[in-house]
């Protein structure tokens, strides 16, 4: 039977990972993603879940544990924040080379110099190049929900998935939310069984050193060389758009709750301008437009669900009408532009879309985030588009600009 | 059809020649005297010294002693702890080899 | 095949026509690692000559299951293969790590020590050449002083060599001990025995580098021997914290006399410009810990 609490965002998680039946977990401390751990250690410890917890020395082995366990074929766990997701930067990649169906929770947060243990999402919006699928939850529901799906996604595309939400905002506030009944989890979630073979009865070498060229094995088939393997990756996380969106449908369907697949709509059937973003800032998106709406302004969200692999097609269709869009995040992309914004710029390119782009970086370092500061500026960059002034630098919003810099 | 390689990650799977023929390394090849080889005298199993020694495992125990000549990368540790002083090092491309 | 002659596993699990160099002292005794750890194994290991020794893809030349790592989570890479082989009532499998000086002394101590400290059911073996090898001969804490390295290339390694097994004993684990290729009984002993023993069991093995310590591969064995008799390296075994000397070091430490270091060291290019004051340093710091294994085994 499915039941309703109220919980934290760390509690949803937790009780999303019981709910996954997994056998591996590894983790290390951070704040605001603490007590994520607490909870599935207590699960384990109190005998509600059946699983390993290795308790690591730091978040590299945390994503090392978790490495070697998906390898032999155990379902494995793990979530950190901020310096936590740095520290295993490289085995992100490793992971995700691997092709491991891994699922971990990024409860994001700013990263120093200098520190700030407070939300943004500059940890995992930094480390997008690493192969993994990003998805951002924009409430306590999608934290549980997604989770659960991850685990099926990751485990047909073979990549690992990290679920994505905001810390302290989502982590450490409490919303009512619907735990599902257990064995439609697991009539939903069928058990894992690895693409590696680590065992006595077929001796393999995993992950070797791999040339530049293609090279013949002992029976004389030609095969991958490093960039063939790395292409079959990006192949696969294209193709994975599908089978995300597929996944979600599926939820939907026997749990009643859709959180839009790659990307969700407010409110944007016959919007001039359209305000996007992930994760919360996006559902504090709405409640702008909402007021900007009051205000005569046609105005809508597009909340992006799913960042990594970029969702280009859905993302084409979804601004094809826009005639303003401001893309609002809690990231920048030092020396350039928020990376979300460059993403959305390239996904146009060739396509007719050619409204302005706007780029509001908000909340870094857990700076607030209020919905009438998000209507403010799009009241002023909708003035300063019709006085012809399309072009414009970044807003950095709430945020004191004129201190010198040198 | 070609055949391609299904693996998503790399896995390899065991066999000999993995750095192709490594007796191409040689400059100085082993040469048993099987006089002076103490199994070859004695007629039964016994030293094995060569066989114990040997990094690569390309010795076999047998009587008279063989060394696969194919892998053998001609560290002379063999010569070396042979008691029986059987086993010398010649130059590769020297008299007596191909 | 020679019957009882060598009561080893006669089973060759490191196929020929690999990329260690000649004479290599890994590769001897890694031969008998493997003979002793036999099927029912997994191996995981580092950015290291091993690495290299296991060959490229798409063919390994070692014929157990293995997973490469990254070069500082050997021992967390084992510690995820423990726990997932439990989760899935497969504990029955050996989990065997197997790292060089720099993956167990330096870049991966941190992992090492907590997995250690965790009591983890593995085997860390650390073959120790001495440097990074790999990677062409650059010092790391296990190269001992005096020694030339493309880092230290014109004022030799200035300081001892770090003590790991003194730090490996500090975690109190059940099985502690070193093993030496120019010992292949000694060692395959010693890995039958810790494959028996539960928790994390640590064994280091000497591993001789012709290029890298500049001696010729013919001599590798009389070096590894060499080590021995100097006590450069000495032969022991810690069981839950009890010393005693095994093999050719029990017999040195009984009647023997230890040749001095200097037999040792001048047979060695690495060596060719350490100076006067650091062989007597090195004497003096090879006596001390001698001294002091000798106390240990007397106490028993």
């Amino acid at each position: 039977m499915s039941r309703t609490e109220i919980l934290t965002g760390n509690q949803a998680a937790a009780e999303g990972a019981k709910l996954c039946h997994i056998q591996v977990v590894s983790a290390y401390p951070i704040t605001p993603q603490t007590s994520l751990t607490e909870y599935l250690s207590q699960a384990i410890e109190s005998g509600q879940l059946k699983a390993e917890y290795v308790r690591v020395e730091s978040e590299h082995s945390a994503l090392s544990v978790c490495i070697a366990a998906s390898s032999v074929g155990a379902r494995a766990f793990t979530s950190t924040s901020s310096h936590g997701l740095l520290y295993m930067h490289e085995q992100l990649h490793w992971a995700a080379g691997s092709r491991l169906p891994i699922v971990m929770c990024c409860v994001n947060r700013g990263v120093g110099a200098p520190w700030s243990i407070f939300n943004d999402q500059q940890d995992s919006i930094s480390q997008r190049d690493t192969g993994w699928i990003q998805i951002y939850c924009r409430d306590n529901q999608e934290i549980i929900d997604t989770l659960i799906q991850a685990y099926r996604i990751a485990e047909i595309v073979k990549i690992p998935v990290m679920v994505c939400y905001d810390g302290f905002v989502l982590s450490h506030t409490m919303m009512p939310v619907e735990i599902p009944d257990a064995e439609t989890v697991d009539a939903f979630l069928p058990p894992y069984h690895a693409h590696t073979i680590l065992s006595p009865e077929d001796p393999r070498n995993i992950n070797p050193v791999t040339f530049p060229w293609r090279r013949a094995d002992q029976d004389g088939v030609m095969c991958d060389g490093y960039m063939e393997l790395r292409y079959k990756l990006q192949n696969a996380l294209e193709a994975a758009g599908e089978t995300i969106a597929t996944v979600s449908r599926d939820f939907a369907e026997r749990f009643g709750r859709d959180h839009g697949g790659l990307l969700w709509h407010y409110r944007t059937e016959d919007a001039d301008v359209i305000l996007t973003g992930m994760g919360s800032i996006a559902t504090e998106a709405t409640m702008a437009v909402d007021a900007l709406r009051e205000q005569g302004i046609a105005a809508g969200v597009v909340g992006l669900r799913v960042y990594r692999p970029f969702p280009k097609a859905a993302v084409r269709e979804a601004f094809r009408d826009a005639r303003a869009i401001l893309v609002m995040e809690k990231d920048i992309s030092y020396g350039y532009e928020g990376a979300l914004c460059s993403d959305l710029k390239a996904a146009f390119y060739g396509t007719g879309i050619s409204a302005p782009i706007h780029n509001v970086v908000a909340g870094l370092g857990g700076r607030d985030v209020k919905a009438r500061e998000l209507a403010e500026v799009t009241r002023e960059i909708l003035a300063r588009i019709a006085a012809g002034q399309p072009e414009g630098p970044t807003t950095w919003l709430n945020c004191r600009t004129d201190t010198p810099t040198e | 059809m070609e055949k391609t390689d299904p693996n998503i990650a790399a896995m390899c799977r065991p066999a000999p020649g993995e750095a192709g023929k490594t007796g191409d390394w040689r400059d100085l090849r082993p040469v048993i005297d099987h006089t002076k080889c103490i199994p070859s005298v004695k007629k039964r199993a016994a030293c094995y010294l060569c066989w114990l020694f040997c990094p690569d495992g390309v010795v076999k125990p047998s009587i008279p002693v063989e060394i696969d000549l194919e892998y053998c990368k001609g560290c002379g540790i063999c010569a070396e702890e042979c008691p029986a002083k059987a086993i010398t090092m010649i130059p590769e491309g020297g008299e007596g080899t191909t | 095949m020679p019957e009882n002659l060598f009561k080893v596993n006669k089973e060759e699990y490191m196929l020929p026509g690999n990329r260690a160099c000649q004479g290599c002292g890994l590769s001897l005794g890694y031969r008998y690692i493997l003979k002793a750890l036999r099927e029912n194994t997994i191996l995981t290991i580092p950015a290291s000559c091993l690495t290299v020794l296991h060959g490229l893809y798409p063919t390994t030349s070692v014929a157990l299951p293995c997973l490469n790592c990254t070069f500082a989570s050997t021992a967390a890479s084992a510690s995820g293969l423990v726990a997932g082989l439990n989760a899935l009532n497969r504990g029955d499998i050996t989990v065997v790590a197997v790292a060089g000086d720099g993956g167990t002394y330096d870049i991966g101590i941190q992992a090492l020590s907590g997995a250690a400290e965790r009591g983890t059911d593995f085997i860390f073996v650390c073959y120790d050449n001495e440097g990074y090898m790999n990677t062409g001969t650059q010092r790391s804490s296990a190269t001992p002083m005096g020694a030339l390295t493309t880092t230290t290339p014109i004022h030799t390694k200035q300081q001892n060599k770090k003590d790991m097994l003194k730090i490996m004993e500090a975690h109190d684990l059940p099985y502690v001990a070193t093993v030496s290729p120019a010992y292949p009984m000694d060692l395959y002993d010693k890995f039958v025995k810790a494959k028996r023993i539960k928790g994390t069991r640590y064994l280091q093995m000497s591993a001789p580098c012709p290029p890298g310590w500049g001696f010729p591969p013919k001599d590798m064995v009389k070096l590894s021997r060499l080590a021995i008799e100097t006590g450069m390296f000495v032969l022991f075994e810690v069981e839950n914290g009890r010393f005693s000397f095994t093999g050719r070091s029990k017999t040195l430490a009984q009647k023997g006399k230890r040749l001095p270091v200097i037999n040792y060291l001048e047979r060695q290019g690495r060596f060719r410009k350490m100076s006067l004051e650091q062989l007597g340093q090195i004497q003096r710091w090879v006596d001390g810990k001698w001294n002091e294994y000798v106390r240990r085994a007397e106490a028993n």
